[in-house]
């Protein structure tokens, strides 16, 4: 061998056999975390060393059942594992990770795995937990009949390491020259065959358990009762709904208190001029307006993390499979738009787990109805300015009820919208909704904060990425041109921004919208809150005194705050999001769609609920 | 017990061949001989439901589950 080169490790294995934590333990703190170039799917690699001081790379791919793909993401494993990756060489090695208790499966895979012609380990993971429930493994059958080394590791408390390694390390030694030439999709016939196989393999090596596990099957008849468990979901969803927004408030309020000195700090070292207004109206504007969200999106995606690693998420998609089903949602669709009740763009990054296209799709137009969180600066400080703060029927607040009403009309309007999709445009029966549902078991927190520290990243830098450029761009069109020497009423109504918005004007008149709101509008496309920001802008420089909310009760009727509102339901007012769609989707074809559709459905609330409320003498 | 498992009968549905359910239902461990139980059904019409197969809990809805045919074991 040649010394320079660093052999590949490939981990290949079924979903939840503990592989990213095998991972972990394999690579400790040393690893990179990208993506397949074209692709949004994960891309986990990082660096093992032996005790020799030989190093090998490891990568991680997602867990499959068959090479025969079926998501991207599984896509993705079968295009490592044949090198048919333009970015990555086939890998010398393939472990074959198997859960230590659930062989039944993964055993038919390192079978279709052998036929690539690569060199494998086998590794039996959660060996404790097999040896806890009396399953009794003969490694030395199972190796003479897979024609792979067999060996078992703890990857949680990173037992049998060395040895995975040493054997990955001589395996990789042996058959260099033999390219991965030997797969093809097998037939069903030859999966049979593969099945019989596997199952005399494993009447040959394993043992079954002597004291089965029984909490799964107890935990199961609790959490998938069909009256209890929907109860039980409902609960957590409500916990969590309650952490992401009264958890967050106190970290977002020093976030943003945080860039507004930091902003002001800039203005004051900074020389007057248009430097000053990119560096803090652009820059650190736009970075504090994407950072915000931090913290309910580290709440969230904690909840979910543990709902995972727990076992519990494919519990929550077979409860809520059918509720979706009957718009035309998968059941895995469900973990997507919760997300997106944070913010769509990690919501639409997480439907990868669906593995059909057409399930995939709709869920992604869908995600956007979600109340995000950006929308919630909007929902109220237009509620506190134009809703009579009273009760209704002596205890439910009028206030709570309209935004209450908000939420639910952006839930109600995806379930509709998915069901249109469905019907019009992939006419016929739903998608398949397979999955295993595997054993209970405790997350282990080491490797619940590392996911949460790689989620949060990717957040931040994709989203970074996309905003900071357009913050920048929405900025220098509310800026300029200047206002002339001695101009009235806003700077920003002589802008690129202004002209537009006294331009459209007539477009928006038929829903109630003056020239000011649809000033508004332009940088709000940058992140919907920014509109809040922009509106403040628009009125404080227009001679008003007092808070915003006070300006805007005076400013705007009802039936213009009612038709702001409606408007934000719908409207595609966030240019991160669809330029997420368009990175998912690979064109610009869906994320057209979605404007379209989304915009249109805008005008059409937001005209209804103006016309209704003047006829109703709300104006 | 499994006695046999179907193609998804002689319609295509929606881009998925009847040969791909078959397949799938193949990968997931539903093939001739498997043990199966149903464990659980889902809270609205009794579906998606849960069931043991050899060992393994699979969620699946019952559409997909008809390609699937059972005999009662032999006591």
């Amino acid at each position: 061998m040649t010394s320079s080169r660093i052999d590949t490790v490939a981990l290949v294995g079924n979903p939840n056999c503990g592989k990213t934590a095998l991972f972990n333990a394999l690579t400790g703190g040393r690893q990179k975390v990208a993506n397949y170039a074209g692709v949004t799917v994960e891309r986990k690699e990082g660096i093992a060393t032996l005790p020799s001081g030989r190093r090998l790379r490891i990568l991680d791919l997602p867990g499959t059942y068959s090479l025969r793909a079926r998501s991207p993401d599984e896509a993705i494993t079968r295009d490592a594992v044949l090198g048919r990756l333009a970015d990555e060489p086939a890998p010398d090695v393939i472990v074959c990770v198997a859960d230590a208790t659930n062989l039944g499966l993964v055993l038919r895979l390192a079978l279709e795995l052998k036929t690539t012609g690569l060199p494998m380990v086998f590794v039996l993971n959660m060996i404790d937990i097999a040896e806890r429930q009396g399953i009794d493994i003969d490694f030395e059958a199972l190796s003479r009949e897979l024609g792979a080394p067999v060996t078992a590791t703890v990857a949680t408390r990173k037992r049998g390491l060395e040895t995975l390694l040493e054997l990955a390390a001589s395996q990789a030694e042996g058959m260099r020259a033999s390219p991965p030439s030997g797969w093809r999709e097998p037939s069903a016939t030859e999966v049979r065959a593969a099945h019989r196989q596997a199952r005399e393999l494993m009447r040959a090596a394993v043992q079954p358990p002597s004291r089965p596990d029984t909490l799964t099957g107890r935990l199961d008849s609790v959490l998938l009762h069909p009256v209890g468990g929907v109860a039980i979901l409902l609960g957590l969803l409500f916990l969590m709904f309650q952490a992401v927004f009264t958890w967050a408030a106190p970290a977002q309020d020093l976030i943003e208190a945080g860039f507004g000195a930091l902003g002001v700090g800039a203005a004051a070292v900074l020389p007057d001029g248009w430097m000053t207004g990119l560096v803090v109206d652009g820059l650190i504007a736009g970075v504090g307006s994407v950072l915000v969200f931090l913290p309910q999106i580290l709440i969230l995606f904690l909840f979910i993390l543990l709902l995972e690693d727990s076992g519990y998420m494919a519990r929550a998609a077979f409860l809520m499979d059918r509720i979706m089903g009957g718009a035309g949602l998968h059941g895995r669709a469900f973990i997507p738009l919760l997300s997106s009740f944070a913010c769509a763009v990690p919501g639409i990054m997480s439907t990868r787990v669906i593995d059909s296209r057409k399930d995939r799709l709709t869920t992604i137009l869908t995600a956007p109805l979600m109340t995000c969180s950006a929308r919630i600066p909007v929902y109220t400080l237009i509620i506190s300015a134009l809703i009579p703060n009273r009760t209704v029927g002596g205890v439910l607040s009028l206030q709570g009820l309209v935004m209450f009403s908000l939420y639910a009309a952006g839930i109600l309007s995806a379930l509709l919208v998915a069901f249109l999709i469905r019907k019009v445009f992939w006419r016929g029966g739903s998608e398949l909704f397979m999955m295993q549902l595997p054993d209970y078991k405790r997350p282990e927190p080491g490797n619940v904060l590392r996911n949460l520290a790689q989620k949060a990243w990717a957040f931040i830098s994709r989203a970074g990425r996309i905003i900071l450029p357009l913050m920048v761009l929405v900025w220098a069109l509310s800026s300029w041109p200047a206002p002339p020497v001695g101009a009235q009423g806003p700077a920003i109504a002589y802008s690129a921004a202004g002209r537009l918005g006294h331009w459209l004007e007539p477009i928006f008149a038929p829903i109630g919208f003056s020239w000011e709101m649809v000033v508004a509008l332009i940088p709000g496309m940058a992140a919907r809150e920014v509109a809040v920001a922009a509106l403040g802008a628009i009125y404080a420089v227009g001679g008003e005194e007092g808070a915003l909310a006070g300006i805007l009760s005076r400013q705007w009727t009802l039936a213009c705050g009612l038709a702001f509102l409606a408007w934000y339901v719908f409207a595609p007012q966030c240019i991160a999001t669809l330029a997420v769609v368009r990175r998912e989707t690979g064109g610009w074809l869906w994320p057209a769609v979605m404007f379209g559709y989304m915009l249109g459905l805008a005008y059409a609330a937001a005209f209804l609920v103006f016309q209704a409320s003047r006829a109703l003498g709300l104006a | 017990m499994i006695i046999k498992v179907r193609t998804g009968g002689d319609r295509d549905r929606d881009g998925l061949t009847a040969a791909e359910i078959e397949l799938r239902l193949l990968e997931f461990g539903f093939v001739e001989g498997a043990r199966v139980e149903v464990l659980h059904e889902g809270p609205i019409g009794g579906d998606p439901i849960a069931v043991r197969v050899d060992g393994i809990r699979i969620a699946l809805r019952r559409a997909e589950a008809m390609n699937v045919v059972l005999a009662p074991e032999a006591a």
